[in-house]
């Protein structure tokens, strides 16, 4: 078991309150996402959690064991914890096989090395020295370098945000297909929605310092806890709407609202651009076409509602909506309300 | 993420300032702070030892030291030279940086190596190649000229960088703002290129101050000179040479302190990514034959003459009797010394600068300030304060090779952890982080990782520390073991006694030792000039 347990951290660097108490479990074997804007404190947590800094409070525990807190300060190097930083960092004077084989005691295994540059895809490259990589390749040897001793948990800053977009996802992907055949516990830590989103058990959404919702892929981007991680998370339509039982009368018409309900009648409702559906003629109020942006995949189709209030929907074929066409806009699924208070 | 009309963006919130990662946690690892603690130790033991004994001398009897007539001769002579010197370094040093890096000046890249060059010739070396041709030239006049033309390259380099370096965009500014070639010079140029100016004149001022071997030379009794002679003519006078050496200290701190404001003061070269236009060439025009003929008589003098000097001097000499064992003799003992004297440095340099470069607070700059307190003072200070120590504390020391090895180790730690800080400081501290965090205690990371990526660094400035301890005459002929000589305490010593033929072979192996350092510390620069991302 290597479950990790983040308890009301808290560090200030000067007069600057950088983590105001930070709560974040990890169960073993699972793969947590820290997502939050540059500056919210996520590395400060993973350098905390990592030993590289003292909390000023709390307590980090890993595998039962607490390695920080105000009166326990493990040393790095005992913590069994392998970090991926975001250039990667190999040591540029050692062969991939070196650098793989670090963090191994002398005489121990050797096959480990192989067995994980096998697992990050690069079997044959061990001979080679870290400039004589692609960016890719360094990342996946940092990962391999970081599994190699088969740590209790890994922590992974931004490691892909050096990559092309093309080569990100793939590297994302491996890396995170290794991590889970190696049965490790980890934490990646990102201001990229869809990284966390895509590879993560669980993402825990930091903001200025505070651990703001932590829940599943899905349960965060379908329920986020407060307009600014729904806003987060992904694309939003914002209306303002009045509670009737369970549904919010809106522009869009009465909308199912998804539990919890939250008080008072007037609220926010957020509606996820792909929960519009158009038509031509079907159910729905009347809206009328302004202009869509075609990205290939799908489009975003910009419309107008009677009350003048512009509204944003995603169709994977709206070739046919042309600007200026009166169609019909209906609501999918449950949406989210927010009091207005 | 896609953002329309009615996509809302998230809130915006306030940056937080991210914190300085680039040192070590706050834990000052102990071993190594005991190492640099003892270096420190070593570094200004010198002047603490010279401090107590000023302490201790009879108030009377330093009331008639600093009353003597000749006292103030020395230190007036001191300061008008230094003076005379920088100011003469500034107006070459600047000219010749202009005209190499914004002039049509022919054969400009021939220029830009020659003007750099006289700082691979030690200046007593120089200064014997002037006396050998011109025995007349020896006093005041000789000595500034001599200095001038050896050690206008100290501004000259900076200078150039700094032109070379500035964006031509805002003197393009000035003058279509309606400012002519020359107030453009005057108003944006020069205001430029003033920081960089200024602290190469104070390092010629310091250089001029400490200076022993070419003034003695020269023949012109500087304070240098003065505490030499006093400490030579009467070993039993401890008052005399420890008054002047307070005085040449004094001197030296207060061109050091103003040396370090300038250099605290505001950079005017371009930061940040891309380089700048090459600047626009200024046609020389008619006046291309003077300033040519001005260059050509620059070089002539600080490298010709000082050339043919030597060359007349070594034929000479062979047609002499040359005394090959005696030579060679020298040579394996500046060798020796020098080894030594590189490896002492560069294991007391080592733990200050490793610990200055991954680790902030107090202790570790002020271990490092403490390594520099030999840039300030003189070699004649060190030696005569190693002197009265080993004279009343270890006898066995005095006239010894460790107490050689100790000077050496003073004057140039400097040099030493200047190489160790910078070659450390350029690996990343995540590599350091990561091996941590794979199982490796900071003994071991120092060994498996930060020391490996630095040793190219650490040897270089081992190399250098190696000839500067070749070229060094001060300390080495005040505490050499009797009977044994080094080349430029044997050049010293020929020339004292207008030997020239015979000094001649070793002035001519020491020019070739000095030029190694010279060649290094090109190929260096050209490695830091090299963008690291």
């Amino acid at each position: 078991m290597s479950e990790l347990v983040v308890q009301a951290l808290r560090k200030s660097f000067g007069p600057t309150e950088v983590l105001a108490g930070i709560d974040l479990t990890v169960p073993s074997g699972s793969l947590a996402a820290v997502l939050g804007p540059s500056g919210c404190g996520k590395t400060t947590l993973l350098r905390i959690v990592a030993g590289f800094e003292r909390p000023d409070d709390g307590a980090v525990e890993l595998a039962g064991r607490t390695v920080a807190s105000r009166s326990v300060d493990l040393p790095p190097e005992k913590r069994r914890i392998g970090i991926v930083p975001q250039e990667g960092a190999l040591f540029p004077h050692l062969s991939v096989d070196r650098n793989v084989g670090y963090g191994l005691r002398r005489g121990a295994d050797r096959g480990r090395v192989a067995e994980v540059l096998e697992l990050v895809g690069l079997a044959g490259y061990g001979d080679r020295m870290p400039h004589e990589l692609s960016g890719g390749q360094q990342q996946r040897v940092a990962v391999a370098r970081a599994l190699a001793p088969r740590p209790s948990l890994i922590l992974l800053d931004e490691p892909f945000s050096s990559l092309d977009t093309g080569l990100r996802a793939e590297v994302r992907a491996d890396v995170r297909a290794a991590l889970s055949a190696d049965g490790a516990t980890a934490v990646l830590v990102t201001h990229d929605q869809e990284e966390a989103l895509s590879t993560a058990d669980l993402v825990a959404v930091m903001r200025a310092g505070r651990m703001v919702q932590a829940a599943s892929p899905r349960g965060l981007y379908l329920a986020p806890a407060d307009l600014g991680v729904a806003n987060f998370v992904g694309d939003t339509v914002l209306l303002d709407g009045t509670l009737s039982g369970r549904c919010a009368v809106t522009a869009l018409g009465a909308l199912a609202v998804r539990a919890p309900m939250p008080a008072g009648s007037a609220v926010r409702v957020v509606v996820r651009p792909e929960q519009l559906v158009l038509t031509a003629d079907g159910d729905g109020v009347s809206a009328r076409v302004r202009d869509q942006v075609f990205f290939g995949h799908d489009a975003l189709v910009h419309l107008e509602l009677s009350d003048g209030a512009v509204v944003t929907a995603r169709s994977l074929d709206a070739a046919w909506a042309q600007p200026g066409l009166d169609v019909r806009l209906a609501v999918r699924g449950e949406v989210t309300c927010f009091s207005s208070q | 993420m896609t953002l329309s009309a009615s996509v809302q963006s998230a809130p915006a919130r306030a940056p937080t300032p991210v914190p300085a990662r680039r040192r070590a946690r706050g834990r000052l690892p102990l071993g190594l702070s005991v190492a640099a603690l003892i270096a420190a130790v070593i570094a200004v033991l010198p002047l603490v030892y010279l401090a107590i004994r000023a302490g201790q001398l009879n108030a009377a009897r330093v009331m008639d030291v600093l009353s003597r007539v000749r006292s103030f001769e020395q230190l007036g002579r001191s300061v008008l030279l230094a003076a005379v010197v920088t100011m003469g370094s500034l107006v070459l040093g600047v000219g010749s940086a202009w005209v190499v890096a914004r002039t049509d000046v022919p054969l400009r890249r021939l220029w830009a190596v020659l003007a750099a060059l006289p700082l691979a010739v030690p200046t007593y070396v120089a200064a014997y190649a002037w006396v050998a041709a011109i025995p007349n030239i020896a006093g005041f006049g000789g000595a500034a000229l001599v200095l001038t033309v050896c050690c206008y390259p100290y501004v000259y380099l900076p200078v150039v960088a700094t032109l070379r370096g500035v964006d031509p965009a805002w003197e393009e500014a000035s003058r279509s703002a309606g400012v002519g070639p020359v107030g453009t010079f005057r108003r944006v140029t020069l205001r430029q290129i003033r920081p960089a100016a200024a602290a190469g004149s104070l390092l010629v001022a310091l250089y001029v101050i400490s200076d022993f071997g070419s003034v003695s030379i020269l023949r012109y009794e500087t304070l240098t000179v003065g505490i030499y002679r006093s400490f030579t003519n009467n070993p039993f006078d401890r008052t005399a040479p420890v008054v002047l050496s307070g005085l040449l200290v004094v001197v030296t701190a207060i061109i050091v302190i103003a040396e370090a404001r300038s250099r605290g003061r505001g950079r005017y070269s371009r930061l940040g990514g891309g380089a700048a236009r090459p600047a626009a060439v200024v046609p020389l025009g008619g006046r291309r034959t003077p300033v040519l003929a001005g260059m050509t008589a620059l070089s002539g003098l600080a490298l010709g003459v000082p050339a043919a000097s030597l060359a007349f001097w070594l034929v000479i000499g062979r047609s002499g009797e040359m005394d090959v064992p005696e030579i060679f003799t020298a040579a394996a003992t500046s060798a020796g010394l020098a080894v030594g004297g590189a490896v002492v440095t560069t294991v007391l340099a080592l733990p200050v600068g490793l610990l200055a470069a991954r680790h902030a607070g107090w202790f570790p700059r002020l271990m490092e300030r403490a390594a520099y307190v030999g840039h300030a003072v003189p070699g004649v200070v060190v030696a005569l304060s190693l002197v009265f120590f080993a004279v009343n504390y270890a006898f066995g020391l005095y006239q010894s090779v460790p107490l050689v090895l100790f000077a050496y180790a003073v004057l140039f730690l400097p040099l030493a952890v200047a190489g160790v800080h910078a070659s450390a400081a350029q690996s990343p501290p995540a590599l350091e982080e990561v091996a941590r965090s794979l199982g490796s205690p900071p003994r071991q990371v120092l060994r498996r990782v930060t020391l490996p990526l630095a040793a190219p660094g650490i040897a270089a400035a081992a190399v250098l520390v190696f000839i500067t301890c070749i070229k060094e005459l001060t300390a080495t002929l005040m505490l050499q073991p009797t009977g044994t000589s080094t080349l430029a305490t044997e050049l010293w010593t020929q020339t004292s006694v207008r030997a020239y033929a015979a000094a001649a072979p070793y002035a001519a192996l020491l020019v070739l030792l000095s030029a190694v350092p010279a060649y290094l510390l090109g190929r260096r620069s050209h490695r830091w000039g090299v963008r690291h991302e």
